[in-house]
């Protein structure tokens, strides 16, 4: 004879794990139904106007892993930070194209650039960037020289360059690249020539 | 104070708090005490694992030894593999096992087996445990040329088994220089471990056929250096030089020559010494408490190249397709290169051989304390096609301070070095027709290690990323790298 609040007991477990059961699998199809990237796709700055001056952005091509320069001409305002910050903003409005060479995640953007004297400059990335971007040694190596290149080769003076994520330091961009210490330019400027040809 | 010592039982271990609630079953804490001893005493005199260690113009490798009743056993099946293609399948009692185009037939609990219809006596039993075929080792010197076709010569004391003629003999010969120097020539590279205790330098030989001269004790009527002694035992050889002064070994000719000298201290001491010193003066004066500087003891070795698996464990890498990513395509790489290396005589370490989580501290910490002479650290991409090959992009900064060296710019007095094996490699790559580019690359740990340091990236030679995968494709990268590696050996070596 099995005890009457034994039989309870299992009754109401069982019952628990049947509600838990059904609450997972609607949890589960809620979650599924949600879109794949939850980022945060307005932009950060109003579009600048003005007249335009010609840059040079140093492309990467994903599809024989090298490093381009690419003249551009684009509005570009007077300050110094904002004209680095610009700079860099053009260069991701190539990447995030349909026609992409390199293609960034989408939602990607340079959150600031901060110019600090003497000569380090501060680029603060947003989380869809790192969080969406493919990992691999070159494809990582090809986005840091890209940025790099490009904001020292057009800003004058740069030495060093800091990249941030959220404004929080980073290990690494997506699994490769390391964003744990100050980037030395005339280092990944060597390494952008030795991309310049490519495989 | 009571509650306290009733709070601390309770708190204690499970079979402590059980034994305290039984009344006149207690342990007094001298049992309990002289029981731990016990153990100690005992797991300290637990004899060393023992090992068999095969050698073969195919992979020279180990295998565990287990005792049954009083006699060596190796698994069968583990012995050939690395050999040529072999399966066994276990049927009831009886055991049967194909190696190439021979089969073999055993049964558990027999002494006697049937080879390619021919029967075979064993010294011992045949077991098998768990569907694992074991073999007494006493047997393999009989057995084998069965299965192989060939000569086999097993050293049954030392656990030391030698397929075909694939020996390294060794000569010894005194240099008559001052200080006296000895000199081994070896008959293939070999790559020992090193070891000094006081009077004595011990090279070891884990993974080379080396075998014994013609007299196991070699004297050189040197003062310095009077003999040395060969010796093996579980798996491995062992010369030991005896010496009066504090010796150093160093490697040339590619690995082949192997000279004993004294250190520059002792060395020194001797050239200063008056002629008419008595004997044991040269001993004794390098160890005078008044000498200004004791020169650094040459560092011991443990491997020669530390392979590294990149990522594992959490970290997965690339995600290279719906059914591979990146750490596994690294693990399997990693294992093919230690083959590589290995088959060329040169010691390897895998950093990850499992799926475990290591950090990039941990990589380079391993790498930078077995002093090993190269790191490499192997990643895989779907992007591009080829190889590349990448050495550090030092981050700015990290300036050295005297004695203190930077941990984020540790790579920088190896890079040089690192750039030219890349070189080597590349080099190495283009012959076998590899699409390959040497880069660098803001790639942790490479900075961090302070021996020459690589990173490799294999991506398919075409479009579709399960070439990864091909053991032919890895095998052709992997020879590539362990070549090159072997070619700069003597660089490598040097600059430890």
């Amino acid at each position: 004879m099995i005890p009457r609040q034994l039989i309870i007991g299992v009754t109401v477990l069982l019952l628990a794990v049947l509600g838990m059961s059904a609450y997972v699998w609607r949890m589960r199809r809620h979650a599924a139904a949600l879109p794949a990237v939850s980022a945060d796709t307005r932009p950060l700055a109003p579009p600048v106007a003005g007249p335009t001056e010609q840059v040079t952005l140093f492309v990467a091509h994903d599809e024989d892993g090298s490093l381009r320069p690419q003249a551009a001409q684009i509005p570009l305002p007077s300050g110094r930070q904002e004209r680095a910050q610009e700079l860099l903003r053009s260069l991701l409005a190539l990447y995030l194209d349909k026609s992409s060479t390199h293609p960034l995640a989408s939602g990607a953007e340079v959150r600031s650039v901060f110019l600090v004297d003497p000569g380090v400059a501060v680029i603060d990335l947003n989380g869809a960037f790192a969080d969406g971007h493919r990992s691999g040694v070159l494809v990582e190596d090809l986005t840091i020289a890209s940025l790099i290149h490009t904001i020292s080769a057009n800003t004058p003076g740069i030495l060093k360059v800091r990249i941030l994520v959220d404004g929080k330091e980073r290990e690494t961009l997506a699994g490769h690249a390391d964003l744990s210490d100050f980037y030395d330019v005339t280092a990944v400027n060597q390494l952008s020539s030795q991309l310049a040809s490519a495989q | 104070m009571p509650s306290t010592r009733r709070t601390l039982r309770a708190g204690g271990p499970p079979a402590l708090r059980r034994a305290s609630h039984a009344p006149g079953r207690s342990l007094p804490p001298v049992a309990v005490f002289v029981l731990v001893t016990l153990c100690a005493i005992l797991l300290s005199g637990a004899a060393p694992e023992k090992h068999l260690s095969v050698y073969s113009t195919a992979a020279n490798y180990s295998l565990p030894v287990v005792q049954r009743d009083g006699h060596d056993y190796v698994g069968l099946l583990e012995l050939l593999e690395p050999l040529g293609t072999v399966n066994a399948k276990a049927d009831g009692p009886r055991w049967r096992l194909r190696y190439n185009r021979v089969e073999g037939d055993f049964q558990t609990g027999k002494n006697r087996a049937r080879i390619q219809g021919r029967d075979a006596d064993l010294p011992a039993a045949f077991l098998v445990e768990n569907g694992r075929g074991l073999i007494p080792v006493a047997a393999l010197g009989v057995l084998l040329p069965r299965f192989l076709g060939g000569p086999v010569s097993l050293h049954e004391d030392s656990e030391r088994l030698f397929i075909g003629s694939v020996a390294t003999h060794f000569t010894a010969s005194l240099a008559a220089d001052n200080p006296a120097r000895l000199v081994f020539h070896f008959t293939s590279p070999v790559n020992p471990f090193v070891s000094t205790e006081p009077g004595a330098l011990r090279l070891t030989f884990g993974r080379e056929p080396v075998v014994a001269p013609a007299s196991p004790t070699l004297t050189f009527g040197s003062k310095t250096i009077p003999s040395a002694t060969y010796s093996e035992s579980n798996g491995t050889a062992i010369i030991t030089v005896n010496s009066t002064a504090p010796v150093m070994a160093s490697f040339s000719s590619d690995g082949r020559t192997v000279t004993i000298s004294p250190t520059s201290a002792a060395a020194a001491a001797a050239q200063n010494a008056p002629t008419s010193a008595a004997p044991g003066t040269l001993g004794t004066q390098p160890q005078s408490s008044s000498a200004p500087n004791t020169p650094a003891q040459p560092v011991p070795r443990h491997y020669f190249a530390v392979v590294d698996a990149a990522h594992g464990g959490d970290d997965r890498g690339e995600t290279l397709s719906s059914t591979l990513v990146e750490k596994d395509v690294t693990l399997i790489l990693a294992r093919s290169l230690r083959q590589e290396l290995e088959s060329r005589g040169i010691s390897t370490l895998v950093l990850r051989d499992s799926d475990a989580n290591l950090t990039l501290e941990q990589r380079a910490i391993v790498s930078n304390t077995n002093h090993a002479a190269i790191y490499i650290s192997l990643h895989a991409a779907s992007i591009g096609h080829g190889v590349r090959i990448y050495t550090a992009l030092l981050p700015s900064g990290g300036d050295d301070r005297g004695p203190f060296h930077s941990w984020t710019t540790s790579q920088r007095t190896s890079l040089p070095l690192s750039q030219n094996t890349a070189a080597s490699v590349a080099t190495e790559m283009q012959k076998r027709q590899i699409p390959v580019r040497t880069l660098t690359a803001p790639l942790r740990p490479l900075n961090n290690v302070t021996a020459a340091a690589l990173a490799v990236e294999l991506a398919p030679q075409g479009s579709d990323v399960m070439q990864l995968t091909a053991p032919d494709y890895q095998q052709l990268v992997t020879s590539a790298v362990a070549t090159a590696i072997a070619a700069a050996r003597d660089n490598l070596g040097a600059a430890q």
